[in-house]
């Protein structure tokens, strides 16, 4: 058990710096194959009224100059322990974890994505905790009922929910609850949980059920399924030979069984949507990390741009992480691997 | 009182291509303490029925009819509930494959204890102390150590034997073995059918023994029913079955028994073709397009369906050769073949 936290660990790690190296290259190696020199570069942290004599010291004090794989380097250096940005004005020090400063606002980049980072957070994990319920619940009634008219309209409805884009669903779900019957906030507010919980719920509540139904669907689907091939298993037969109840039969040996893999899906649709909910956050106009993107990559913002993907393929990792972890405590079999 | 009585038991499923008859109308009986052997090829209705004893079909899309008696009640005709309160106290069963038969994700003595706590109002430790004994008693060393171990990580051997111990936690007076032993290493085979015997004996149940290999149940069984195609077509004790049998199949079985003081698992005379399907059945004697001998019956073999009949001394043979001829068969043709070195 031991070692195979530890080589999950190292794994995390090494896909970590995978995910750094790629981020890094894709914005400053390909922008040089693409033909920006180093002066073109340093341009964008200047500002366009700089001289060329200024572009061309600032450039060499940022280190466009020099080797990329020191570029690199000093890039890792700066996410892990900080880093010393020098553009020709003055030194300005910026603590770890460095993720740069926004062209725009000059403002570093970690503080607004910790910023960002509650409002993703209440919205992915509401919505999880709703489509995770609802979802695994319809899927394991519609596989007891199969061929029944409610595992068939649910069925019929699931197919509806992973095809129906968000944006589409959240719009109407805006114009029908929020201005059509005014139960619901419209987009665009968020309170903090700490400052109002009420409030809190209420501008999310229609986010969560948009985005959960997405959701739920595919869980219905892949719960119904599993739970199909788990009932037909031998050691169902077994419990009902023991004379254990139904509920018990499938609780507690089918859906304990069937449940294995849909873990491993929610850990990654979690992580994916710590990143940034991009289509929900825009849709309601949400505050979060995915509208932070979406502002960055419109206003070309380089540094805020990349802080975003690195948090986004951190959440990724850590959740494939906590997924392996907990596989390895749900299934006793992969212990041994 | 009989303790267990099954009378024309019918266990049908209809499906999409045709009514499926697993169990077509089979009849026996067993007392406490006895060994009833259940043999026949594969897909001849062996586990429908033992699932049906259990009730394990009721609820399903299964048509069953007929009557099983367990010590005084009938269950065909008992509610679901009920029978599901008897399943693991009164009638327990140990299965094929235990590697597959068992959960894979909690520990072996969670499993036993679970059966045990289902029946038994106690608390976790005292079943798990139960368990521990329980283990102990069908010869798994450490029993207090392997108690929490997992399926995966016992041998086959011994998860059969923790299978067993599951199916005997709480003591049941009716235990049904469904080919018990066919997963196993052959030395393993033999120290689980010891074991069965030897439980069997101290825990005075009646015990139903299942297989495809006559061999299994040979030292072990006090009657033999062989079924086919989901009846049965011959039913006698062990010494009719081996000593004077009487129907060509069983004549089959015998010939096809892997035979230990023979080169390797030389078969002898293995029978042709393939069981038939349950939902086309053959018309006369299900058994006629495989049978050498149906030429002698004057056509009736594809013509008539044959009853089970009474032949000497409560032997019941399912076959339209006359007993004389049957006999003088085996006698003559059948015997001196399986006995030559
Ligand atoms: N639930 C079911 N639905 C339809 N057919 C079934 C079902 N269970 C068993 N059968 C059929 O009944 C026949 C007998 O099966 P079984 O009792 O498992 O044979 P065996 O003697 O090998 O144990 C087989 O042809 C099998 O396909
Ligand atoms: S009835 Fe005919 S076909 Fe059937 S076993 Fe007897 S001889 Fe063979
Ligand atoms: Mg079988």
């Amino acid at each position: 058990m031991a070692t195979y936290i530890i080589r999950r660990l190292i794994w995390a790690a090494v896909m970590l710096t995978i995910v750094s190296i790629i981020t890094f290259a894709i914005f400053f190696l390909v922008p040089r194959l693409a033909g920006a020199t180093p002066e073109s570069l340093a341009t964008r942290y200047v500002g366009r009224t700089a001289t060329a004599e200024q572009v061309k010291i600032a450039a060499e004090k940022l280190g466009f100059n020099d080797p990329l794989v020191v570029q690199y380097g000093r890039f890792a250096k700066g996410i892990v322990a900080g880093a010393d940005y020098d553009y020709g004005p003055g030194v300005e020090h910026c603590p770890a974890p460095c993720f740069g400063y926004s062209f725009l606002t000059r403002l570093p980049v970690w503080p607004d994505l910790l910023d960002r980072l509650p409002v993703t957070m209440s919205l992915a994990i509401g919505a999880a905790i709703l489509w995770v319920l609802a979802g695994v619940a319809t899927g394991v009634v519609s596989a007891l009922r199969r061929g029944s008219f409610f595992d068939r309209a649910a069925m019929t409805i699931a197919l509806g929910g992973v095809s129906l884009p968000i944006f589409f669903t959240g719009m109407v779900s805006l114009v029908i609850f929020s201005y059509g019957l005014g139960i619901t906030a419209p987009g665009g507010s968020f309170t903090p949980f700490l400052d109002d919980p009420a409030a809190w719920a209420y501008s999310l509540i229609l986010p969560w059920i948009t985005l959960a139904f997405l959701y739920a669907a595919g869980y219905a689907r892949l719960t119904r399924a599993g739970m199909l091939e788990t009932m037909s298993e031998d050691y169902i037969r077994t419990a009902r030979a023991k004379g254990l109840t139904e509920r018990t039969v499938v609780l507690k040996h089918g859906l304990r069984a069937a449940l294995t893999p849909i873990l491993t899906i929610f850990g990654l649709d979690v992580g994916l949507l710590l990143g940034g909910a991009v289509l929900t956050e825009s849709t309601y106009s949400l505050p979060g990390m995915g509208k932070y993107a979406i502002d960055a990559i419109t206003n070309q913002d380089l540094p805020k741009v990349m802080g975003v993907v690195l948090f986004a393929a951190f959440f990724v990792v850590v959740a494939n992480l906590i997924v392996d972890l907990l596989y390895a405590v749900v299934d006793p079999r992969v212990r041994l691997a | 009182m009989t303790f267990l009585e099954l009378k024309d038991l019918r266990i049908h499923f209809p499906t999409d291509d045709g009514l499926v008859k697993s169990v077509d109308g089979l009849s026996f009986s067993l007392e406490r303490g006895k060994t009833l052997g259940i043999v026949g090829e594969s897909g001849s209705g062996k586990s429908v029925t033992s699932l049906g004893i259990l009730g394990l079909h009721k609820g399903g899309r299964a048509r069953i009819s007929g009557e099983i008696w367990l010590d005084g009640e009938e269950l065909v005709s008992a509610s679901a509930e009920h029978v599901r309160t008897l399943r693991g106290k009164k009638m327990a069963m140990i299965f094929q494959d235990p590697l597959s038969a068992m959960h894979p994700f909690y520990t072996v003595g969670a499993q036993i204890i679970e059966a045990y706590r289902i029946h038994h109002k106690v608390s976790k430790s005292v079943a798990r102390k139960h368990a521990i004994e329980m283990l102990d008693r069908v010869g798994i060393p450490q029993p207090d150590r392997r108690v929490d171990s997992y399926p995966h990580e016992f041998s086959g051997g011994m998860r059969q034997r923790a299978m067993i111990a599951m199916a005997l936690s709480c003591d049941p007076e009716l235990l049904i073995a469904d080919e018990p032993t066919t997963a196993l290493d052959v030395t393993v085979q033999a120290q689980i059918l010891d074991l069965m015997r030897d439980l069997q004996r101290d825990f005075n149940a009646a015990l139903i023994i299942i297989t495809h290999d006559l061999g299994v149940v040979a030292e072990l069984s006090d009657d033999i029913l062989v079924m086919y195609a989901g009846k049965a077509i011959e039913y006698g004790t062990s010494e009719d079955i081996f000593e004077r049998p009487e129907h060509p199949y069983t004549w089959g079985l015998l010939g096809s028994m892997p035979r230990l003081d023979r080169e390797r698992t030389e078969r002898l005379m293995p029978i042709k073709g393939t069981p038939p399907s349950l939902i086309n059945v053959p018309q006369g004697c299900a058994f006629h397009p495989r049978c050498t001998y149906g030429d002698r019956t004057g056509g009736k073999s594809t013509t008539e369906v044959p009853t089970l009949l009474e032949s000497e001394g409560g032997h019941l043979v399912r076959c339209h050769l006359s007993g004389d001829v049957r006999r003088s068969i085996w006698e003559n043709e059948i015997k001196p073949n399986l006995e030559a070195p």
